[in-house]
């Protein structure tokens, strides 16, 4: 049977070519693999080898030839005893057309996100304004450390599949004293020493997800998850996407993110803005120990992967937590840490304790801040943000990381979209500054967000 | 460079007629599969990057001839003879080539991302050596749930070069992971030759500093990749830790579809296709030993002909994925299905 050979496309961005030379001609005899023309496509000239066997019928298009669009028929392949004329046009065969589909449903993972499209209206959801526990619950004082450090017991207790790994989390006890007592308790299974090697171990931690288990990797710092970046993000974030739903990643990431004090610029960086921006992941900054507590089991349970920021400079510091035997907090769920009518003060991680001292002294101006606890950074709250600036009707962002591309400003965004009619006023990102961080302590401290600026920062927008 | 392979044309004797044949059926269906997935990519139906398998299919056949249920394996961008050899549809691949609704990540995966739950089919990674740590933790998996099973982690020579291997090996040595490494040096890296990218003699012969064994394996031959697959195999599943092997093997088509291939002559290619051709070797073992007929190599051909244009024309009709499926499977609910912690 005749059939055409058609001008073929031999790069992701070719469309058309030029038939630079036929290297058979009229009624060679060609085999598979045999090279027949040489093709200049937008990169480079190529070498194009035949299919099918056969009999060069016809050439249709002389050598020399420009322009010839992808596709084109530009010679017919006979059989034996067969004329060109016998050709079967088969030129049909084209991706179909776009398939048309009005629908655009919601799908069950992006509540409340933006960027479905540029126009489109976003639904901010009604908040979940629940407590977390029961009113009248007991309450123990504990520190951020050991919050987090009973989360992990307690979800290694009850499921046989989570284990630790990372740098000095077992022998060593912790390189800041989260995993002390761990191997002790569950043996080096369960508590795994690794190497120096970060994108090792985080590949590692990635791959046994893949097939099943739940590991929680420790980075020393975030600073150093920068080496292992590329499994965060195109292995464990990307891979349920690209396998269709079949390949869930269940794993978190955890370790302590931001400036510790007087360790300078390589060891001083707040990562949130970075992972929040990764579809795929979920981002957790806790401030409070309960929040860490919590927090921590929902991300040990999560069938995703989880990036769990935490502060060096708040694991020493002491909460209440609900004594309950088994407290968790869900995703998604903001914390209101202060009521007030004046200004919306959002914040997350350490940049609460800065919006916190903030409303205090504002309070002794008369002003009165109501101050957000974002908690998780993917998915963020936007129904309580939203429904308390359109209380106040202004907005200040506390955070830590550097000033471009951060969280504030994507709820600056997100507030002008959505609550434009309620600002009276610009909404305010108080940010870490656009340096690289200083080791003088004087430097240091400047480069840091204060709660002096955020205290400015709610004077301007209340105009007082 | 690989050593001086024996005459692959003498069939060992422990090898039967039913073996050689099921051997040379997988490895033509890798070609056929290829050299349709490369017609396709000329007629624009299948897009973006399609690193094609020909010339190497002896490497994955020859080594999931000594895989048992439930062993996984994990592999570059590289990757539709894997999938192929481990008893993934040729449909499903095929569609997923074109971008449709019938491939095995619905049309959002490509070329280089698929996978199968049911196969072991870890990927499908377009990250070079990536897929090494990652196939490691997928041993760390079955090691720390207690059982027997060996993960094959296959990588190029190109990746060979990156430093994550080293940490992997490192670790997958130090735990005792079951973890064979599968190093396909088919001698480039896209244009670069290993000449031009190392002065170590050998790949396999980096495992020595960290204390895991290895070999270099004719990769042209099945026969001989089965025989050392063998080994590292029953090295992995007796709890010894991981096995390198480095298979020499060669690419005949260019890295991927718009590589022109210049940075090698035509003979070079030419004489490895007449001389070494993984496939030829079988198909001549089958008739020097009255194995089979011509009229049934015949036969076979023509079947694997028609699963190929089968698979292509599933492929083409298949409908795209519908436009709700941008925003699905972006978070799981639930822990996919066969996960360890829902069968424990």
């Amino acid at each position: 049977m005749a059939t055409e050979i058609l001008m073929p496309a031999l790069s992701p961005t070719m469309e058309e070519g030029t038939l630079a030379k036929w290297l058979k001609k009229e009624g060679d005899a060609v085999k598979s693999g045999d090279i027949i023309a040489e093709i200049e496509t937008d990169k480079a000239t190529m070498e194009f080898e035949a299919v099918d066997e056969g009999i060069l019928g016809k050439i249709l298009i002389e050598e020399g030839t420009q322009g010839v669009a992808v596709n084109t028929p530009i010679a017919v392949l006979v059989e034996e005893g067969e004329s060109a004329d016998d050709v079967k046009t088969e030129t049909a065969e084209k991706a179909p057309a776009q398939v048309a589909s009005p629908s655009t449903k919601e799908g069950p993972d992006d509540k409340g996100q933006p960027g479905k499209s540029a126009v489109e209206a976003v639904k901010t959801p009604e908040p979940d304004r629940s407590p977390d526990y029961p009113e009248g619950t007991k309450m123990k004082t504990m520190t951020v450390r050991e919050a987090l450090r009973e989360a992990m017991a307690e979800e290694m207790e009850r499921d046989e599949t989570v284990f630790l790994m990372g740098e000095e989390v077992g022998e060593y006890q912790g390189a800041y004293k989260i995993s002390q007592g761990l191997l002790d308790k569950f043996g080096p299974r369960r508590v795994v020493d690794t190497p120096i090697s970060e994108i090792g171990f985080a590949g590692i931690g990635t791959g046994a997800a893949l097939a099943g288990l739940r590991p929680i990797v420790e980075f020393m710092t975030f600073n150093f998850a920068m080496q292992a970046i590329d499994h965060i993000i195109n292995s464990a974030a990307k891979t349920l996407y690209m396998s269709g739903g079949q390949m869930g990643c269940p794993i978190v990431f955890r370790g302590p993110n931001g400036a510790a004090a007087r360790v300078g610029a390589q060891h001083s960086q707040d990562y949130a803005a970075w992972y929040a921006a990764i579809p795929g992941l979920k981002v957790v900054m806790p401030y409070t120990a309960a929040d860490a507590k919590g927090l921590m089991k929902t991300a040990i349970r999560d069938a995703n992967p989880v990036i769990f920021l935490e502060n060096e400079i708040l694991y020493g510091r002491s909460f209440e937590v609900p004594d309950l035997p088994d407290f968790t907090i869900p995703f998604g769920k903001a914390a209101i840490a202060r009521k007030g009518s004046d200004v919306t003060i959002v914040s997350f991680g350490i940049g609460m304790a800065h919006a916190l001292e903030a409303a205090s002294k504002l309070a002794e101006d008369g002003i009165e801040a109501e101050v957000i606890d974002l908690r998780t950074l993917r998915p963020i709250d936007y129904g309580t943000v939203i429904e308390s600036v359109k209380k106040t009707n202004r907005c200040i962002t506390v955070e830590e990381g550097f000033p471009v591309g951060a969280i504030g400003n994507h709820l600056s965004a997100y507030i002008m979209e959505n609550a434009f009619d309620y600002l009276d006023a610009p909404v305010i990102n108080c940010t870490g500054k656009d340096v690289p961080m200083p080791y003088a302590a004087n430097l240091e401290k400047h480069a840091l967000i204060t709660a002096a600026e955020v205290v400015e920062a709610a004077r301007k927008v209340t105009y007082r | 460079m690989a050593r001086k392979p024996s005459s692959a044309k003498d069939a060992p004797a422990n090898v039967s007629k039913d073996e050689l044949l099921k051997y040379y059926r997988d490895m033509l269906l890798i070609r056929r599969f290829e050299e349709k997935a490369g017609q396709l990519y000329g007629m624009g139906l299948i897009g973006g990057f399609c690193h094609l398998y020909i010339g190497q299919e002896a490497v994955v056949v020859g080594l999931e001839a000594c895989a048992k249920e439930g062993d996984k394996r994990i592999t570059s961008y590289r990757d539709h003879g894997h999938m192929l050899a481990c008893g993934m549809e040729a449909r499903g691949v095929m569609a997923e080539l074109t971008g449709r609704e019938g491939g095995y990540s619905k049309g959002k995966g490509g070329s280089m991302h698929m996978f199968s739950r049911e196969k072991h089919f870890y990927g499908g990674h377009g990250i070079v050596a990536a897929q090494v740590p990652l196939g490691a933790g997928l041993a760390f998996a079955d090691k720390y749930l207690g059982n027997d099973n060996v993960t094959f982690t296959y990588f190029g020579d190109g990746a060979a070069n990156q430093g994550q291997v080293y940490e992997t090996y490192n670790m997958a040595e130090l735990w005792d992971l079951p973890v064979v490494f599968v190093i396909e040096n088919n001698q480039y890296a896209m244009g670069t030759s290993v000449k031009r990218s190392t002065k170590s003699v050998s790949l396999f012969g980096r495992g020595e500093a960290f204390g895991i064994p290895g070999e270099q394996v004719d990769g042209m031959d099945v026969l001989a990749v089965k025989a050392a697959g063998e080994k590292a195999v029953a090295h992995c599943r007796a709890g010894k830790g991981p096995y390198i092997l480095e298979v020499m093997t060669y690419r005949y088509r260019g890295h991927s579809m718009s590589d022109p291939a210049k940075y090698r002559t035509r003979d070079e290619v030419q004489k490895m296709r007449d001389e070494r051709d993984p496939i030829e070797n079988v198909r001549e073992m089958l008739l020097t030993g009255n194995h089979a007929s011509e009229d049934e190599l015949k036969a076979l051909d023509k079947e694997i002909k028609d699963i190929v244009n089968d698979s292509a024309e599933f492929a083409k009709e298949s409908p795209e994925p519908a436009l709700e499926e941008l925003w699905t499977d972006i978070y799981a609910e639930n822990l996919p299905q066969g996960s360890a912690t829902e069968n424990a």
